[in-house]
């Protein structure tokens, strides 16, 4: 089943994509495994992750955290801190 | 009382009018004793921005600031509550947020308003990039520390 990925601000900028559907390997348990798969797909990648900790994740448009399990997931958003209000 | 208002929550490109906006809550009632409105404006630093560009996740925009608009009529007794937040290219000395409450008495109805505010900065999807004066890139605002501390302050015992 594939998953589709959002990026904004600063993530999307430095991946160069707005999203993208993606298969999932197996053993990508939780939000943290993501990103750590993820940030071994390229340079860009590398760039948009380097601080993995910073980076806020929503899943199906909800705040979760990095420990979160992923199953199910349609929609896995990645982003920095918010900044609006 | 509480928990039966449905806040209205709109997450638009267009200006917002203040008034217009709290005549809507408080006309053709007379059990509104109290209304908080703030206001948050795209602020220019000595001449240098030419404007704010706020990319926003939609859906869940609007998702996320109606379950922190539900938190807070669960929390306090509002008559009604309006929050309008625009996106897009915003320049100096425009609007950018609105948060509207309304309530019998006026503490509830600062602390609702002070409330959303809070958890508007640091859990509503949005991002400002600035547009310099100057034609540069003036890159991503950073998220403040202070604002997190904020938020923290609402958190109930053992949160």
């Amino acid at each position: 089943m594939s998953t589709k990925l959002i990026y904004f601000a600063w993530v999307r900028e430095r991946i160069g994509k707005p999203e993208e559907d993606v298969e999932l390997p197996s053993g990508i348990e939780t939000v943290a495994d993501l990103l750590r798969w993820l940030k071994s797909r390229g340079e860009e990648y590398e760039n948009a992750l380097q601080y993995p900790d910073v980076i806020r994740v929503a899943i199906n448009q909800e705040h979760v955290g990095h420990r979160e399990k992923i199953a199910g997931a349609r929609e896995i958003a990645l982003f920095p801190p918010m900044t609006g209000g | 009382m509480a928990g039966a208002v449905v806040p209205a929550v709109r997450i638009q490109r267009e200006d917002f009018d203040v008034a217009a906006e709290i005549a809507s809550l408080t006309k053709g009632r007379a059990d509104i004793g109290a209304v908080v409105t703030f206001s948050g404006l795209c602020r220019d630093e000595q001449g240098a921005l030419s404007a704010l560009e706020l990319e926003h996740y939609p859906g869940m925009a609007e998702a996320e600031i109606g379950r922190i608009a539900a938190e807070a009529t669960d929390r306090w007794p509002l008559q009604g509550l309006t929050v309008i937040h625009r996106h897009g290219k915003i320049a100096p000395g425009e609007n950018i947020v609105l948060v509207v409450a309304a309530s019998s008495h006026r503490q509830a109805a600062f602390e609702a308003a002070n409330f959303l505010m809070d958890y508007l900065k640091s859990r509503a999807p949005f991002w400002k990039k600035e547009h310099r004066a100057d034609g540069s890139e003036g890159g991503w605002v950073e998220a403040k520390e202070a604002d997190d501390r904020a938020t923290d302050r609402w958190k109930k015992q053992g949160e």
